[in-house]
C-alpha cells in the first residue's frame, strides 16, 4: 500500500525561522528521507508556498476563482496531483479540465517551492 | 518546539488580531496594549499548567478585556467584576467569544490597528516605529536598535506618536468599501517605509537593520490573507519579496554595495522568488495594475534572468513607462533613463534625464546616474564633473566608496570604456 504523508503546521510559525533553523530542519529530515530513498520506498517530496500564493477554484457551474486557499472545512483533502505548468493560468486551466470531468468540491492551486521526484513508482 | 517557544510564536501571532479588538473594544491604545500585555502574563501562567486554548487570539481578548474592565472599576473603587463574568470560567466564553470573532470583524480590528499607526498626523519615522511597537511587538530596545537611535529617544518617539494618535480621531464603525481602501492603501505605504529602512541600510547598519525587511514582509503576508484579492497587496507582498530575496548577494565583505550587474546570482534566494513570481500572477489576473505590482515585475524581470545580459530591459522600459504615467516622478524617469540606455544607448537616455537636474539637484543617484552615461559616450571631463558632485550629495560612505570607483576607472583608463551604469 502507498501513503502519502500529509504535511500540516502553523505556517507563521515555520515561516518565522531563521535561514540556519529552517536548514537544521530539512537537514534532520533528510536524514530520514535518505534512509527511505535507500530503501526504494520514497516517492516525490514537495514543499509547498505559502497559503497566501494559494488560488482556489470552486468547482460550480460555471466554476469560479477566489484567490487564497481553500478554506471550507466541511470537504475533505482526497487527493492531490503535481503538474508542471508554465504559470498561474496554464495551471487554472488544468484545474478546469479536472473539474469539468469531476465536478463539486475544489482545487486549491499552491505553487511548490521545493521538490524532488523520489523514485519513481510503478 | 519547547512550550515557551511555542507560547512566545502563539503571543506574537496573535497580537495584531487581540491588540486591534482591545482597542475596538477600549478605544484607547495605551489601554489596549495594557490589557493585552497582562493577557499574555496570565497566559505564560496559565497555559504551562492547562495546556494551550484552541484559539489563543480569543482567549487574549477575553482575558485581556477582563482584567482591564477590572482595573477600571478597581480604579474607581467599585466592586471587582461579578462571579460569572470572571475569567476562571473561561471555555464557554472563550467558544462563544471565538464565534463573534467573525472574519470580517477582525479584518477591520487589524486593518484599523495598523491603520492608526500611520495616521497621517504622525511623521513617517513615527509611523514607522508605533507599527513595529504596536502591530509587531517588537520592543524598545529592539526598534532603537534597528533605527541606530538610543532607547531613551526611541522611547520617547513612540510616547510622542501615541499621544498625537490619542489627540487624532479615528472611526471606530466598521469602514465603507472606500474608507477600507485608503486605509489599506495608508497602510501598504507604511509597510513598504518599514521595508526600505532595512533595505537602504548599507555596511556595518545592514545586518541590524535587516529585521525590518522580514519584519515588513510579515506584516505584508498578513495583511495579504486579511485581503485576499487585492493586487496591489499581492503586488506590495512580492516587490518586497524580490527585492529582499537578493539580499545575500548586495553586499562584499566589506559592507561595499555591489550593483545588480555584478552581484553572485547564486545567492538569491530562490524560495522568495518563486514565491514572489506567484504572487505576480495571482495579481495579474485581476486586471487591475498598480504601482506595487509594476514594480514588482520590474524587479521579477530581473529575478527572472540569470545573467545580466539576459535582463529583458525592453520590458523594464516599458514597464517604467506605465509607472511614470500612474505616479509621475522624476525619479521614475531616472530608474527607466538607465533602462533605455540599455535597450537605446547612453545618449538617448541622457537626453532624457537632463531635464531632471533641477528637480534633483540635490539627489546622489542622479548624478551617479549621469555620471555613468557621460563615462560611456566617452565624455570623461563632464562624467568626472557629475561623479564629484554625486560624492559630495552621497548619503553614505558605501555610495561615496562606489562613485569613487567609477572616478578611479576614469583616471586609470587613457581609454575609457563602457562601464555599467548605477543602479541599485
Amino acid at each position: 500500500m502507498m501513503y502519502a504523508i500529509l504535511c500540516y503546521n502553523d505556517e507563521d510559525t515555520v515561516g518565522s525561522w531563521t535561514k540556519e533553523q529552517d536548514a537544521a530542519v530539512m537537514k534532520k529530515l533528510a536524514v530520514v528521507q535518505d534512509k527511505l530513498t535507500k530503501q526504494g520506498r520514497l516517492g516525490p517530496v514537495a514543499r509547498l508556498l505559502p497559503t497566501t500564493a494559494a488560488t482556489t477554484l470552486r468547482k460550480d457551474d460555471p466554476p469560479l476563482v477566489l484567490d487564497g486557499p481553500f478554506a471550507e472545512t466541511k470537504e475533505q483533502l482526497l487527493g492531490f496531483y503535481l503538474v508542471d505548468c508554465k504559470n498561474l493560468d496554464e495551471a487554472l486551466e488544468v484545474a478546469r479540465d479536472l473539474g469539468a470531468a469531476n465536478p463539486g468540491g475544489a482545487y486549491e492551486i499552491r505553487p511548490v517551492g521545493m521538490f524532488t521526484p523520489g523514485r519513481v513508482l510503478a | 518546539m519547547t512550550d515557551t517557544a511555542w507560547i512566545d510564536n502563539a503571543l506574537t501571532s496573535a497580537r495584531p488580531q487581540a491588540v486591534g479588538a482591545l482597542l475596538r473594544y477600549f478605544r484607547n491604545l495605551d489601554t489596549a496594549e495594557e490589557a493585552y500585555q497582562n493577557a499574555c502574563l496570565r497566559a505564560l501562567k496559565t497555559w504551562p499548567q492547562n495546556g494551550p486554548p484552541r484559539d489563543p487570539a480569543a482567549w487574549l481578548i477575553m482575558v485581556g478585556r477582563n482584567v482591564a474592565i477590572d482595573d477600571i472599576r478597581r480604579n474607581r473603587k467599585q466592586q471587582a467584576l461579578p462571579e460569572d463574568e470572571a475569567i476562571s470560567d473561561l471555555d464557554d466564553a472563550e467558544d462563544a467569544l471565538a464565534e463573534r470573532l467573525d472574519g470580517s470583524h477582525y479584518r477591520d480590528d487589524i486593518l484599523r490597528l495598523l491603520f492608526i499607526c500611520c495616521h497621517p498626523d504622525l511623521p513617517a519615522t513615527q509611523q514607522i516605529a508605533l507599527a513595529l511597537r504596536i502591530v509587531s511587538g517588537l520592543t524598545v530596545k529592539q526598534i532603537a536598535r534597528a533605527f541606530l537611535v538610543s532607547e531613551a529617544a526611541m522611547e520617547q518617539r513612540i510616547t510622542r506618536a501615541k499621544t498625537r494618535v490619542a489627540e487624532a480621531s479615528v472611526s471606530f464603525e466598521t469602514p465603507g468599501a472606500v474608507d477600507r481602501s485608503e486605509r489599506l492603501a495608508a497602510v501598504a505605504a507604511m509597510i513598504y517605509l518599514i521595508f526600505n529602512e532595512g533595505y537602504s541600510a548599507s555596511g556595518d547598519t545592514a545586518e541590524i537593520r535587516a529585521p525590518l525587511c522580514e519584519e515588513a514582509i510579515r506584516l505584508a503576508r498578513l495583511l495579504l490573507r486579511l485581503f485576499q484579492s487585492e493586487p496591489e497587496i499581492m503586488g506590495l507582498t512580492a516587490l518586497l519579496l524580490l527585492q529582499h530575496a537578493r539580499a545575500a548577494a548586495r553586499f562584499d565583505a566589506g559592507g561595499a554595495v555591489i550593483l545588480l550587474d555584478d552581484q553572485d546570482r547564486r545567492l538569491w534566494n530562490q524560495a522568495m522568488i518563486s514565491e514572489g513570481l506567484a504572487l505576480i500572477d495571482k495579481a495579474m489576473r485581476h486586471h487591475r495594475s498598480g504601482p506595487y505590482q509594476i514594480q514588482a515585475a520590474i524587479s521579477a524581470l530581473h529575478a527572472r534572468a540569470d545573467k545580466p545580459e539576459n535582463t529583458d530591459w525592453t520590458q523594464i522600459d516599458l514597464l517604467y513607462g506605465a509607472l511614470e504615467v500612474m505616479q509621475p516622478s522624476p525619479v521614475v524617469t531616472l530608474n527607466r533613463a538607465v533602462a533605455v540606455s540599455k535597450v537605446r544607448g547612453a545618449l538617448a537616455a541622457l537626453d532624457m534625464i537632463e531635464p531632471l537636474e533641477q528637480r534633483l539637484s540635490n539627489y546622489f543617484h542622479y548624478f551617479g546616474v549621469r555620471g555613468a552615461f557621460l563615462m560611456q559616450l566617452d565624455r570623461n571631463d563632464e562624467a568626472r564633473v557629475a561623479f564629484d558632485r554625486a560624492i559630495s550629495l552621497a548619503n553614505t560612505s558605501a555610495e561615496a566608496a562606489h562613485i569613487r570607483m567609477h572616478l578611479d576607472r576614469l583616471m586609470r583608463d587613457s581609454k575609457p570604456r563602457a562601464t555599467k551604469t548605477s543602479k541599485k
